[in-house]
């Protein structure tokens, strides 16, 4: 038995979606960014199942700088979060609405 | 591929299980560490497929670094209470959300089988790599050889990211709202 490549990549695209949903039906700024966070990581996996399957090392490098890119881009929203919670008291989408108003 | 089918559907299974329970999940706490695992079973994945650095870095960057992060933040904001948003969004926007990703879901996995191999394979085999000093000593010359120059790159987003989320946290500035 043999673990074909379209099955890891499928996995991802599984992981993937999971998080798309996660990020359009919850309303919790939280679980949006961790559901971000699972989006970022599958695609990193098919970054290195790709460099694995071409046998070339780009795939791997580009991991790296999406691994620097998804610390910065969570500190800054988990940054968001904070400035957000320090001006409503709440980390719910639904009560940012000062542009509606 | 030349991995153990038993690590990697056991790996993938947990890993999928627990991003479910960290989506539909009422307590961020509890999601937060449901995405702990989710961030182990992954790199245990990189490691089957060899990507040794990469699988070290997932645990001390994600896993370390980023969901210290997360936690802190959760218990900062005393955020741990459950929040009951899911109840509230439209069962018209679930609906397409889950429609939309399935259907993708099944237009991604059609084209990853049916796609044709038909690019060169690069000079890094498997034991091309052993060769030459192993994964970490490879990526690292090609880090600071073909790729100086999205390595310095990096550091400017680091600083900027740095400055971002120093001035978004601190306590009021003069008169301005935040």
């Amino acid at each position: 038995m043999k673990v074909e490549p379209w099955v890891v990549l499928s996995f991802c695209s599984v992981i993937f979606f999971i998080g798309l949903i996660g990020v359009l039906i919850r309303r919790n700024i939280l679980i949006i960014l961790m559901s971000i966070e699972l989006m970022l990581n599958a695609v990193n996996l098919t970054f290195v199942t790709f460099s694995k399957q071409l046998q070339d090392l780009g795939g791997q490098m580009s991991v790296f700088f999406i691994m620097t890119v998804a610390a910065a881009e969570s500190a800054v929203g988990l940054g968001l979060v904070i400035a957000l919670f320090r001006t409503l008291r709440s980390v719910d989408t639904d009560d940012i609405r000062f542009l509606r108003e | 591929m030349d991995i153990s089918p038993l690590f990697f559907y056991g790996l993938a299974g947990l890993a999928i299980a627990c991003s479910f329970w960290v989506v539909f999940n009422r307590n961020p706490v509890s999601s937060a560490f449901s995405l702990v695992l989710v961030f182990f079973s992954f790199a245990g994945i990189y490691a089957l497929l060899d990507a040794h650095l990469i699988a070290t870095l997932q645990i001390l960057v994600y896993a370390g670094a980023i969901m210290v992060l997360f936690i802190f933040v959760i218990m900062l904001l005393n955020a741990d209470i459950p929040s009951f948003d899911l109840a509230r969004s439209h069962l018209f926007v679930k609906c397409i959300a889950g429609f939309i990703s399935v259907l993708l879901f099944g237009l991604f996995t059609w084209v990853f089988q049916k796609s044709p191999n038909s690019r060169a394979l690069g000079p890094f085999t498997v034991e091309a790599i052993e060769a030459s000093g192993g994964n970490t000593q490879v990526l690292s010359e090609l880090l600071f050889s073909e790729y100086i120059l999205p390595f310095e790159l990096t550091s400017i987003l680091l600083l900027a990211a740095i400055v971002g989320a120093v001035a978004l946290a601190k306590r009021k500035l003069a008169g301005g709202r935040f």
